[in-house]
C-alpha cells in the first residue's frame, strides 16, 4: 500500500507542471506578494525606466508626426505602408499567442497553461494597443478614426464593406475588446485575494472595487467557470480569424508577391510563432527575478519552445511554398516579385530573415537547447527579428517593384521610421511593467487547481 | 415574514474533500439554502449543493444570434439601401463580402453577452454581502473552504445548526451578522 503510494506520488511529480512542496497559502503568497510588497527590485525599476525612456520618445515622435504629417517618415509611393504596416502585423502577431495559450490550451485541456496564461493575455493585449497605433497614425488625421466606422453622419457616405481594410478595423477591434473581457473575467477571482490579502486601505478599496464583491460562491464558480470556456470557444475562431484578415489586406490586392492564397494560414503560423517568442522573451527574466521558477518550470519553458519550432516550421514551409508557387505559376510578375526578393534591393534583409526564421530555430530539436534558458531567449530574440523582417520583406519589396518598371522606387526609412517603432517597444515595456506592478501576473486561482491538494477525494464505497 | 436576526452560521474547512463531505451531509439533513465559498473551483461542489446548470450558454447563443443579424443587416442597409455604390454593374447585395464582419459581430456580441451575463448571473457588483462580516472569511479567497447555512432556510436553528456544522470536523463555526 504504501509503495503504491510513493510510485503514485512520483509518476504525479514526473507530470507536475509546478514544484512539488506547494501548498494554498503558499502558492497565493508568493504571488500576490509581488504586487503587495513595498520593495520593487531593480530589475523592475530598469526595466520600467527603459520603456518610460522610449515612451517619452514615441510621444515626441507622434507630435512631430501630428504637426507635420506622415511626411516625416520614408513612405512614398509606391511604397505607401512601410514601416507603419509592418510593425502593426508584427504586433498584433506578437498578441496571438496570448489568446492561443488562454483560449486554444483551454479548451484543449492543457493544464500547464494556468500560470502563463495572466502574463500572456496582458502581452496580448498591450501588443494589440502598440499594433493599434499604426494604422490609426499612418490615417494622417488620427483624429478623424471614427470615420472608419458606420455611423449616420452629414457627409452622407459610408465605409465600404467590401474593404478587407474594414474588415481589419471590425477584426482588430473586436479582437482587442474580447481580450480585455477575457482577462478581466480571468483577473475577477484574483482581485478578490488581493482585496483579501492587502493591508493598504487605499488598496483595499481600488481591488474590492475591481473585484465587484467577488466571494468565491459555489454558484459563482460555476457561472465563471461556463463564461471561461465560452469565452475561450469564442475566442479561438477569433484569433484565427483576425490574421486571416490581416492577410486579406494584401491577398485581396493584385500586387506581385501578396495575390496568394496560402497567406491566411501562413500569417496565423507566422503571428503563433513570434507570440511564443516573446512569451520567452517576457517569461524568462520574470520568473528568475522574482523567483517563480517553480510555477513557470522548465517544462514550461520547453513546451513554448516546442510550439515555437512547430509553427516555425509551417513558416518555413510557406516559404518554400511561395517560391514554389511563384515559379510553377508561370506569371511573369509573380516569379519577378520572388526573384527580386533574393537578388535585388533588398536581397540582404530576405536573406538575413530566412536564417533567422527557419535556421537558427532548427536548433530548438536539441534538447539541451530547450532546456536552458539563456539559450531559449536568445532563440526567441532572433526569431522576434526574423518575423519582423518577414513583414518588411513581404511589405516593402512588394511594393517597391511591381508591375511597371517606371513606377519602382525603393523604400528609405528615416529616423522617425525607427523612433516610432521603437517608441511602441518601449509603450509596450511600459504598460507591462505596471501590470507586474499592481496585478498578479500569474493566475492566483487556476494555479491553485493544479496543486494535488485540490482534489477531492472520494471515499472508497 | 420578519427578517432572521442572522444571516446564518459558518463553517470553516482544512480541506476540499471536507467540505463537499459536508455539504452533502447537510443536503442529506434537508437544509437546501446554504452556498459554499472556495478559492477555487470545485466541480463536486455543483453536484453536492444540486446547483442549477447554468444558464448563460442560452445568453450567449441570444447574443451571438443578434450580433450576427446586426452585422449582415448593417452591412445590407448600408451597402442596398442607403448608400448604393454601383461599381461595373456588380450586385449591390454581394453576401460574400459580409461574411468577415458578420462573423466579428456575433463573436463581439457574444463575448460581450457572456461577461454582462456572468456578472448579472453572479449578482455582481455586489459591494456588501453579510459573509464579509466574519473576520476569517478573508481566508476564503487564500486556502480555507466554507460552508453557509442561511436563515432563511426552514431547518434552521441557530443552536441546533451550529452543533450540526461543529460536528462535521470544521476547523471552526461562526454565525454571520447581517
Amino acid at each position: 500500500m504504501a509503495d503504491e503510494k510513493q510510485i503514485a506520488d512520483e509518476g504525479l511529480r514526473q507530470t507536475a507542471v509546478i514544484a512539488p512542496g506547494y501548498t494554498f497559502g503558499t502558492v497565493t503568497d508568493q504571488i500576490a506578494s509581488v504586487v503587495l510588497t513595498r520593495r520593487t527590485p531593480v530589475f523592475w525599476i530598469t526595466c520600467f525606466a527603459v520603456g518610460f525612456a522610449l515612451l517619452l520618445l514615441f510621444l515626441w515622435s507622434l507630435v512631430l508626426l501630428l504637426a507635420k504629417g506622415v511626411g516625416i517618415w520614408g513612405i512614398k509611393i509606391p511604397v505607401g505602408w512601410g514601416f507603419a504596416i509592418t510593425n502593426f502585423v508584427w504586433w498584433i502577431g506578437i498578441g496571438h499567442a496570448g489568446t492561443l495559450i488562454s483560449a486554444i490550451l483551454l479548451l484543449l485541456n492543457q493544464t500547464w497553461r494556468n500560470s502563463i496564461n495572466r502574463f500572456a493575455e496582458a502581452m496580448t493585449l498591450f501588443a494589440v494597443a502598440c499594433a493599434g497605433m499604426f494604422p490609426l497614425l499612418h490615417m494622417g488625421r488620427p483624429w478623424l478614426f471614427y470615420w472608419m466606422f458606420p455611423y449616420p453622419n452629414s457627409m452622407g457616405v459610408q465605409p465600404q464593406f467590401r474593404s478587407p481594410l474594414v474588415w481589419d478595423v471590425f477584426a482588430v477591434s473586436t479582437y482587442a475588446t474580447v481580450s480585455l473581457l477575457f482577462w478581466f473575467v480571468g483577473l475577477l477571482p484574483d482581485l478578490a485575494t488581493l482585496r483579501d490579502r492587502t493591508d493598504n486601505r487605499w488598496a483595499r478599496a481600488i481591488y474590492g472595487i475591481l473585484a465587484m464583491g467577488w466571494r468565491g460562491s459555489a454558484r459563482h464558480w460555476s457561472n465563471h467557470e461556463m463564461a471561461s470556456l465560452l469565452l475561450a470557444g469564442l475566442a479561438t475562431p477569433l484569433v484565427l480569424s483576425v490574421h486571416t484578415v490581416v492577410s486579406f489586406d494584401f491577398t485581396i490586392a493584385i500586387v506581385p508577391g501578396w495575390h496568394s492564397t496560402f497567406f491566411p494560414p501562413y500569417f496565423v503560423a507566422g503571428a503563433i510563432y513570434s507570440g511564443f517568442a516573446m512569451v520567452l522573451v517576457l517569461a524568462i527574466p520574470l520568473r528568475h527575478v522574482y523567483g517563480l521558477q517553480g510555477l513557470i518550470t522548465d517544462k514550461h519553458l520547453e513546451n513554448s519552445a516546442k510550439v515555437m519550432l512547430a509553427t516555425g516550421l509551417i513558416v518555413a514551409y510557406a516559404y518554400i511554398l511561395e517560391t514554389f508557387t511563384a515559379w510553377y505559376s508561370g506569371n511573369v510578375y509573380e516569379s519577378a516579385a520572388i526573384w527580386h526578393r533574393m537578388t535585388g534591393p533588398y536581397a540582404v534583409v530576405y536573406w538575413c530573415l530566412l536564417t533567422c526564421n527557419i535556421a537558427a530555430p532548427q536548433a530548438l530539436w536539441i534538447k539541451k537547447v530547450r532546456s536552458t534558458p539563456a539559450l531559449l531567449f536568445v532563440a526567441s530574440l532572433i526569431v522576434l527579428t526574423g518575423m519582423w523582417l518577414e513583414r518588411y520583406v513581404i511589405i516593402v519589396s512588394s511594393l517597391a517593384q511591381d508591375f511597371l518598371v517606371s513606377s519602382w522606387r525603393t523604400f528609405q526609412p528615416t529616423r522617425w521610421d525607427w523612433a516610432t517603432y521603437v517608441g511602441t517597444i518601449g509603450l509596450f515595456t511600459f504598460l507591462f511593467f505596471i501590470f507586474i506592478r499592481l496585478l498578479p501576473m500569474i493566475s492566483i486561482f487556476e494555479v491553485r487547481t493544479l496543486l494535488p491538494q485540490a482534489k477531492v477525494e472520494e471515499e472508497a464505497p | 415574514m420578519t427578517k432572521p436576526p442572522i444571516y446564518g452560521v459558518m463553517a470553516e474547512f482544512d480541506n476540499p474533500t471536507k467540505l463537499v463531505s459536508a455539504a452533502r451531509e447537510a443536503r442529506a439533513r434537508g437544509y437546501r439554502k446554504m452556498d459554499a465559498y472556495t478559492p477555487f473551483p470545485i466541480e463536486e461542489l455543483t453536484e453536492a449543493l444540486h446547483l442549477p446548470k447554468s444558464k448563460l450558454p442560452v445568453i450567449v447563443l441570444i447574443g451571438g444570434i443578434l450580433g450576427g443579424l446586426t452585422g449582415y443587416l448593417m452591412q445590407y442597409y448600408v451597402t442596398v439601401i442607403y448608400f448604393p455604390i454601383n461599381i461595373a454593374g456588380r450586385p449591390l447585395h454581394s453576401w460574400p463580402m459580409y461574411i468577415v464582419i458578420t462573423f466579428e459581430l456575433t463573436i463581439l456580441f457574444a463575448a460581450l453577452s457572456a461577461v454582462f451575463g456572468l456578472l448579472a448571473l453572479c449578482g455582481l457588483p455586489m459591494p456588501y454581502h453579510p459573509t464579509f462580516n466574519v473576520p476569517r472569511f478573508a481566508l476564503a479567497s487564500r486556502n480555507r473552504f466554507f460552508l453557509c447555512i442561511e436563515a432563511r432556510d426552514p431547518l434552521f436553528d441557530r443552536k441546533v445548526t451550529e452543533e450540526f456544522l461543529e460536528s462535521l470536523d470544521a476547523r471552526e463555526v461562526s454565525e454571520v451578522a447581517h
